[in-house]
C-alpha cells in the first residue's frame, strides 16, 4: 500500500489511472489482512463499501466528481450510519442498526466518498487507551502491545496501518489528538460548533466535537472542508461563511508568534517527549517563527473540571439507553426497576458506569453547587487564560499527551493515571478551541511522539498552515509502522 | 378549631402549535400509536433538539396577558428521570429561568373580584403515553405526544376555597383559549391541573404541609378532589395526626383521594442547563410584534362592558368565559343598543338553549344579530317580553328573521287603544267580584285583573298600557 495523500489520490482518481472501487478493494483487502491483529474496525461490510465506490466512479465518469470523491474513509463507530452497525463500542449497541445518516455521514457520502467501515472506540468515547470498547481494545500499529490511545483508538490505529486513507474521530477531552499522537498521525478538533454533532453518539453535548484524522495537515485541511458547515438540526451549529481550509496552506511562517505554555512543559511530562517537542520548536523558528513563553494558570484545574463536566453531561445523555426502545436488553427481569438495573449493568462496561456514577452525584440535589456549578466557573477561568494567551502570540505549542503509548493493560487498573494522559488536550475542548496533533518524533522505543498546536477560534486554516508548513520540512507524518505488510 | 385552606395550582397547558417543541413531527391527537414519533421524539441515539419558535410565541403572548415579566434571556434544563414513556431518560423543561416570571390574574367569586398572583410559567415538553391496559402482562408505549409543547403555569398559593380555584382555573383557560395559545380540549388533556392543597388554622402564619392532587382534567373533578382533600386534611390533623407531604390522585369513582408517592420517593431531577439548546433570547421587536398581535383580552373587556353597556361585574365576567361568548354579547349589543337587555337575553334565554342542546356559543342557530333585532323589537313596543320567548324559539327552529316571525305568528303587540279598551270595559264587565275587592283596597285583584285583560288580549297588550287603563277605569 503505498503512502499517498488524499490529493494524490484524488488526482489518480480523476485521471482514471485507478477506480474509486479498486482503490476501496486494495483497502478492504489491507483491513482483512491486519484488522485480526489491529482490531481498528468494528464493522466492515465489502458489499456496501464497493457498492458507495461504484457510485462514486459514476460521479467520475460523468463529470461530477468534487475534490475527493472516490477515495474512501473509515468512520469512527459513534457515527450513525444508515444501515450500518453503529455499537459506539458498547453491548448496550451491539445490535443497533441505525435507521439514518449522522451529519457528518451525510456530508462525506454527498462528497462521493465510500466508507470502508466503522472503527473502534473506547466505549460511549470514554477512554484514552480503547481497552474500553466492548469489541475488545485496538493495538498499535507501531508495536501491537501497546494500546493506540483513545477513544478514536480504531481510527488513528487503521489510518497508521494504512488500512484507510483517513478517518473521523470525535474529541471531548482529547480523543482525536491523543491516538494521532500515540499512532503517529494528524488530527484535527475544530472550534465547538464547527462541525454538526447531528447523529453524533453524544458523550458529553458541551465538549464533544468530531474533526478528520489522516497522515498529513494537507489531508486534514482537505477533510475539514468536507466535514464542517451549518447544520439546522444541531442548535449549537454555528452559522459562518464556508471558508477553504487549504487556503493558507503555503504561507510562510514568517512572524508566526508561537506561544509556549509554561504549564505544559512542567512536571509530569517525559523527557523524550520533551526533546522532540523542543527540537519541532527550533524547526518552527527555523520556519521564521518566533517564539513567547505564556501562562495558562488555571489549566491544572482541566482535569478535575472535565471529570465534573463530562460525567455530568454524560449522565444525562446515556440515559436513553434503558433497554425499552432499541438495543441491549437483559434477557431476564422481574420488575421495570429490575429491567433497567440489569440492562445497563449489563450493557454498560466499567468504565461507562464509572463516569454515569460521578455525573449523577455531582448533579444531585446538595452538590450541584459545589461541583457542577463551580466547574463550570472554573471552565470560564481556563476559556479567560487562552484569550489573555491569543493576545501576545498566534497559536499555543505544546505536547499532545505527557508520554508516548503505553502498554496494553498498563494503566487500565487506574482510571486517574489514565485520565492524566488527557492532561494537555482537555483544556482546548473546556474553552470550545481548536486543536491539532501532528508527529514530530520517535522515542527510543520506535513509538510515535505527537505535537499539539492549540489555535483561537476558528483559526484552523492558520493551524493547518503551521502544521503544513513543518511537515514540508519534515517528514514525521510519512512514517508508517514498519512490520505491516 | 377554625381552619383555613391554602391552594396553589400547576396548570399544564398544551400549546396549541403544529408540531412538536422539538421535532418536526405533528402535534395532532389521535393518530395510531407512535405514528407521529420521529428519530428525534423517540431519542435515538445521536439525535438532538431544535426549538420550535412558534413555542415561545405562545409563551410570550401568555406572559403579555397576564402583564407578567418576560425573561430576556431563558434556559431549557434537563429534569432527569427513568420511564418507559419519557425516551431520553429526560425531560427538557425550564427551571431556573423560566421564560415567564409574575404577572396575576383577576377571578370572580360570589360577585367579588379577587387578584390571584403567577409565580411563573415555563416551557416544557410531553412525555408520551404507558397504556397498562390493552396489552396482557404488558405495557404499550405511544411516543405520539412525547416532545409535544406544554406551558406549565403555576400560581402563587393565594385561593382559600375551591370556588377560588375553580374560578382561576376558569378564568385561566378562558385566557389561554382567548389568545389563541391552547384549544382548551380538557377531555383530550390539553388543559390539566395539578392543585396544592393545605389548611392551617384561621389566624396561623406558616402553611401548613402541602399534599398536591395531579392530572385533573375537569373543573367538576377539581373542586370535588379539592373538598374531599380539604375535609380530609382537617379530619386528619383534628384526629390529632400529622399531614405528610405527597403525591395524591383523585378518583372520580369514590370521589376520594389516594396516595400515589410520599415526599420519601420523591425524585432527586439532578436539574441542569441543557448543552443541546443555547439560551432562548427574547428581542423587544419580536415581542412588540406579538403584543401588537394580541387581542383585546378578557379583563380589558370586562371593564368595557361595564363602562359602555351598564353591565355588572358578575355579568362583564360571564360575558367574558370565552372570545366567542363576549363576540356574540357585543354584536347583539351594538344591534340593539340596549347592553343589559342583551346581557339579560344572552346569559339567560340563550344560554339555557345553548345548555339544554349541548352546543357551544359558536354553534348558536340564533345570529348575534338576530338576537339584537328581537330585543329592538322589545324596546319600541313591537313585543312584549313574553312573546319575545316565542319569537326566540322561532328563531332557534330558523324560521325566518325576527319581523318575519312576528308577522307570521301575529306576534305584535296591541297598540289600537280602541280594541284595547274594548277588552278592558269587557274584562271588568265580567269580573265585579274583583272590581269590588280592589276598591275595598285589596291590590291582588288589581293583579288579577291585569292578567284577565292580558289573557283576552292572547298576550298581544302592552302590560303598561293595559295597567294604566284599568286604573284611570277603576277610579
Amino acid at each position: 500500500m503505498p503512502d499517498t495523500t488524499l490529493s494524490a489520490l484524488a488526482a489518480q482518481l480523476a485521471g482514471k489511472q485507478i477506480s474509486s472501487r479498486e482503490l476501496a478493494q486494495q483497502y478492504l483487502d489491507r483491513i482483512a489482512a491486519l484488522n485480526s491483529s489491529i482490531n481498528a474496525f468494528i464493522t466492515v461490510d465489502a458489499e456496501k463499501t464497493l457498492a458507495e465506490a461504484a457510485a462514486a466512479d459514476a460521479l467520475i465518469a460523468a463529470g461530477n466528481a468534487g475534490p475527493l470523491t472516490g477515495v474512501p474513509i473509515a468512520h469512527k463507530d459513534i457515527f450513525c450510519t444508515d444501515g450500518w452497525l453503529t455499537t459506539c463500542g458498547s453491548k448496550m449497541l451491539h445490535n443497533f442498526v441505525a435507521p439514518y445518516d449522522a451529519h457528518v455521514i451525510q456530508r462525506f457520502k454527498a462528497a462521493g466518498m465510500p466508507s470502508l467501515g466503522k472503527t473502534n472506540m473506547d466505549e460511549f468515547a470514554m477512554g484514552s487507551s480503547n481497552e474500553t470498547s466492548h469489541f475488545g481494545p485496538v493495538k498499535n500499529p507501531w508495536n501491537p502491545a501497546y494500546v493506540p490511545g483513545g477513544s478514536s483508538g480504531g481510527a488513528a490505529a487503521c489510518v497508521a496501518a494504512r488500512m484507510a486513507p483517513a478517518a473521523t474521530g470525535t474529541d471531548t477531552g482529547g480523543s482525536i489528538r491523543q491516538p494521532a499522537a500515540l499512532c503517529g498521525i494528524t488530527g484535527l478538533k475544530p472550534t465547538y460548533g464547527l462541525v454538526s454533532r447531528y447523529g453524533m453518539i453524544a458523550f458529553a453535548s458541551s465538549l464533544d466535537q468530531a474533526g478528520p484524522m489522516a497522515p498529513s495537515a494537507e489531508d486534514c485541511a482537505l477533510l475539514l472542508n468536507v466535514m464542517t458547515g451549518f447544520d439546522p438540526k444541531d442548535s449549537t451549529s454555528l452559522e459562518r461563511e464556508k471558508e477553504d481550509y487549504a487556503r493558507n496552506l503555503d504561507q510562510p511562517l514568517t512572524g508566526l508568534r508561537v506561544g509556549l505554555p509554561r504549564e505544559f512543559f512542567a512536571e509530569g511530562l517525559n523527557n523524550e517527549v520533551a526533546a522532540a517537542v523542543e527540537t519541532a520548536v527550533a524547526e518552527l523558528k527555523k520556519l521564521g517563527a518566533t517564539t513567547v513563553e505564556i501562562s495558562l494558570t488555571n489549566s491544572k484545574l482541566a482535569i478535575p473540571v472535565y471529570y465534573v463536566l463530562a460525567p455530568a453531561e454524560a449522565s444525562s445523555n446515556l440515559s436513553r439507553f434503558d433497554g425499552v426502545r432499541y438495543g441491549y436488553r437483559a434477557p431476564d427481569y422481574a420488575s421495570l426497576d429490575d429491567m433497567y438495573c440489569k440492562t445497563r449493568a449489563q450493557g454498560f462496561g466499567a468504565e461507562v458506569k464509572r463516569r454515569i456514577l460521578i455525573g449523577a452525584y455531582v448533579l444531585s440535589h446538595g452538590y450541584y453547587d459545589a461541583y457542577y456549578l463551580q466547574a463550570q466557573k472554573i471552565r470560564r477561568l481556563i476559556a479567560d487564560d487562552f484569550n489573555e494567551a491569543f493576545k501576545v502570540c498566534d497559536v499555543i505549542l505544546g505536547p499532545t499527551a505527557p508520554g508516548t503509548a503505553f502498554k496494553l493493560g498498563e494503566k487500565s487498573d487506574d482510571p486517574v493515571e489514565m485520565y492524566l494522559n488527557d492532561l494537555y488536550t482537555i483544556p482546548a475542548n473546556l474553552a470550545g478551541l481548536p486543536g491539532m496533533s501532528l508527529p514530530c518524533g520517535l522515542d527510543s522505543k520506535g513509538l510515535p511522539i505527537g505535537l499539539q498546536l492549540v489555535g483561537n477560534y476558528f483559526s484552523e486554516a492558520k493551524m493547518l498552515n503551521v502544521a503544513h508548513q513543518y511537515q514540508r520540512a519534515t517528514d514525521w507524518h510519512a512514517r508508517a509502522p514498519e512490520g505491516l505488510k | 378549631m377554625k381552619w383555613e385552606t391554602v391552594i396553589g395550582l400547576e396548570v399544564h397547558t398544551q400549546l396549541a402549535t403544529k408540531s412538536k417543541i422539538f421535532s418536526g413531527s405533528s402535534t395532532a391527537f389521535g393518530a395510531a400509536p407512535n405514528t407521529q414519533a420521529s428519530a428525534v421524539d423517540i431519542a435515538l441515539p445521536g439525535v438532538l433538539p431544535v426549538l420550535n419558535k412558534g413555542a415561545v410565541e405562545c409563551a410570550i403572548k401568555f406572559g403579555l396577558a397576564i402583564g407578567a415579566n418576560l425573561n430576556r434571556i431563558n434556559v431549557f434544563d434537563r429534569k432527569n428521570y427513568f420511564y418507559p414513556d419519557l425516551p431520553k431518560g429526560y425531560q427538557i423543561s425550564q427551571l431556573a429561568k423560566p421564560i415567564v416570571e409574575g404577572g396575576a390574574l383577576k377571578i370572580v367569586v360570589d360577585g367579588a373580584e379577587k387578584t390571584v398572583n403567577l409565580t411563573r410559567a415555563h416551557m416544557e415538553e410531553d412525555a408520551g403515553k404507558s397504556l397498562h391496559e390493552d396489552f396482557h402482562g404488558m405495557t404499550g408505549i405511544d411516543l405520539n405526544r412525547a416532545g409535544t409543547p406544554l406551558l406549565e403555569i403555576v400560581s402563587e398559593p393565594e385561593m382559600r376555597s375551591s370556588a377560588e380555584a375553580v374560578a382561576y382555573a376558569r378564568a385561566l383557560h378562558t385566557l389561554v383559549t382567548w389568545i389563541g395559545i391552547c384549544d382548551g380540549n380538557m377531555q383530550e388533556g390539553s388543559f390539566r391541573v395539578d392543585a396544592n392543597v393545605s389548611v392551617r388554622p384561621v389566624g396561623q402564619k406558616e402553611f401548613g404541609t402541602r399534599r398536591e392532587i395531579k392530572n385533573l382534567n375537569s373543573f367538576k373533578f377539581l373542586q370535588q378532589a379539592i373538598d374531599y382533600e380539604v375535609r380530609w386534611q382537617i379530619e386528619t390533623l383534628e384526629d390529632g395526626g400529622r399531614i405528610e407531604q405527597a403525591t395524591v390522585l383523585f378518583d372520580p369513582d369514590t370521589g376520594e383521594t389516594r396516595m400515589m408517592r410520599s415526599k420519601e420517593d420523591a425524585h432527586d431531577y439532578r436539574y441542569f442547563p441543557d448543552p443541546d439548546l443555547l439560551p432562548v433570547k427574547l428581542d423587544e421587536p419580536w415581542i412588540e410584534a406579538v403584543r401588537a398581535a394580541l387581542p383585546e383580552l378578557p379583563a380589558a373587556m370586562q371593564a368595557r362592558f361595564q363602562n359602555d353597556y351598564g353591565v355588572s361585574v358578575y355579568d362583564a365576567a360571564v360575558l367574558t368565559g370565552s372570545r366567542a361568548l363576549a363576540d356574540y354579547f357585543e354584536a347583539a349589543a351594538q344591534a340593539c343598543g340596549q347592553g343589559k337587555l342583551a346581557a339579560n337575553w344572552v346569559m339567560g334565554e340563550l344560554s339555557a338553549a345553548l345548555n339544554k342542546a349541548e352546543l357551544d356559543i359558536a354553534q348558536s342557530p340564533v345570529s348575534a344579530t338576530q338576537l339584537g333585532t328581537l330585543i329592538a323589537r322589545i324596546q319600541d313596543g313591537t313585543l312584549s317580553g313574553k312573546l319575545a320567548k316565542q319569537v326566540f324559539e322561532g328563531l332557534w327552529e330558523g324560521a325566518g328573521e325576527v319581523d318575519a316571525i312576528i308577522e307570521a305568528r301575529g306576534l305584535k303587540q296591541m297598540s289600537d287603544s280602541g280594541e284595547l279598551e274594548k277588552i278592558v270595559d269587557e274584562v271588568l264587565a265580567a269580573n265585579p267580584k274583583s272590581v269590588e275587592e280592589f276598591r275595598a283596597g285589596k291590590e291582588k285583584a288589581f293583579n288579577a285583573l291585569v292578567g284577565q285583560v292580558m289573557k283576552a288580549s292572547r298576550g298581544k297588550a302592552n302590560p303598561a298600557q293595559v295597567n294604566e287603563l284599568l286604573k284611570s277605569k277603576l277610579q
